[in-house]
């Protein structure tokens, strides 16, 4: 009978603040991960809505490479008309 | 039942429930969390998505701009030569002459010369094709070649100046005359009244310049402070004269206007000759021949 009432009391005063101990610890964890995890998902939304202009770049391509081609046929028209820088 | 037993039961049932609600708050959270994540990895999906051709695309950009910067670089240093080209580019863009021309690595040895403002070979030759150079661009007062004034002074200061920018303003010639911008009126008359608006009407233009006296005192006139007269000063007010400065006349009977040429001043002016001297018609004008003459009336005898 007394082992009994020992028994009693190492799982009232013992094991039952230990496991409430242990689940609070858990449960307080898994809780600030959410606000986390609501600004990732909030910060990924806004990045994907940044790279919205992206097709823009195919625009800028295009209008590089005019823009190169006119600058290279400008040089290629400079080149005839301009003298050369004389050598030494 | 002993009441050891029922102890035992109810610590049992409390750990139960311990464990009960926390694990469904932890499962609570956790679904939470799973939401969340669901909603990042949608995000992340359409960024991977979205930015997966932008490397091709910026790799072909850079393709293109370094194929015109090399074209660019290369006609710029066959043109104008390293040196000069070197220098070009340190007058528009301060300080980049230290990196030099990415096709050519010995431009980083080139010390660049100025040629800040005006390259003379870069401007000749756009003047003779008749364009403007966007040269200087970087100056604080301006591309030098898009305004004409500054552009001509700048190239006039490459070489040896005798007047053209220092002093910038020389002071110019006084102007005179009616129309001048600046009106001098003489501090002093040498010989006569200034005339009046009403006799220079009457007498014509001439009468203007005594009006405006010769040169201004302030400007070195005869009549200018003695400090800014020579010291050889050679006609004093002894000789030149002045004026009463009044219309008075100075003699107490004054200048009969009435009688014209026959005035006292041309009757009783000039040298008294002595007594039987012949006149000296040396200076005199010759009568006109008589061949003249006959001709002259011969015409008039025609015309009639």
């Amino acid at each position: 009978m007394i082992l009994w009432w020992i028994g009693n009391a190492l799982l009232l005063l013992v094991i039952l603040p230990v496991v409430v101990y242990l689940l609070k610890g858990v449960l307080d964890a898994a809780r600030n991960i959410v606000p986390s995890v609501n600004r990732i998902a909030a910060a990924a939304s806004a990045g994907s809505k940044d790279l919205d202009a992206v097709p823009l770049l195919l625009t800028t391509q295009d209008q590089v490479k005019q823009t190169v081609e006119v600058v290279a046929n400008y040089g290629g028209s400079l080149d005839v008309i301009v003298d050369d820088a004389e050598e030494g | 039942m002993p009441a050891a037993g029922v102890v035992m039961i109810v610590a049992v049932v409390l750990i139960v429930l311990a464990l009960v609600y926390y694990l469904v708050s932890t499962i609570v959270a956790l679904r939470q969390i799973t939401a969340g994540l669901d909603e990042a990895i949608e995000g992340v999906g359409e960024i991977i998505e979205k930015s997966a051709p932008v490397g091709d695309v910026v790799r072909d950009i850079n393709q293109n701009l370094d194929a015109g910067v090399d074209l660019l670089e290369g006609l710029l240093v066959k043109k104008a030569g390293l040196v000069d080209a070197v220098g070009l580019v340190e007058g528009l863009y301060p300080g980049a002459a230290k990196a030099g021309l990415r096709n050519f690595p010995d431009s980083q040895k080139v010390i660049p010369p100025r040629i800040s403002e005006v390259y003379t070979k870069g401007t000749l030759t756009l003047a003779r094709l008749g364009r403007e150079a966007p040269i200087a661009a970087a100056s604080p007062t301006g591309p030098v070649l898009r305004n004409v004034e500054g552009g001509s002074l700048e190239a006039r200061s490459l070489y040896p100046e005798n007047r053209q920018t220092r002093p910038e303003r020389l002071p110019r010639s006084p102007v005179i005359g009616t129309d001048a911008p600046v009106q001098y009126p003489p501090s002093e008359q040498r010989g006569g009244a200034t005339p009046g608006e009403a006799e220079i009407r009457e007498k014509g233009p001439w009468a203007e310049t005594a009006a405006e006296g010769i040169v201004p005192a302030e400007l070195g006139g005869s009549d200018a402070p003695r400090g800014m007269l020579a010291e050889d000063r050679q006609l004093g007010s002894s000789v030149l004269g002045e004026t009463t400065g009044a219309d008075e006349p100075a003699t107490e009977s004054g200048i009969d206007r009435t009688t014209g040429d026959e005035a006292d001043a041309t009757s009783h002016g000039g040298p008294e000759p002595p007594e039987g001297a012949e006149p000296d018609l040396k200076d005199a004008a010759a009568p006109p021949r008589q061949v003249d003459v006959d001709s002259a009336d011969a015409g008039d005898g025609s015309d009639t």
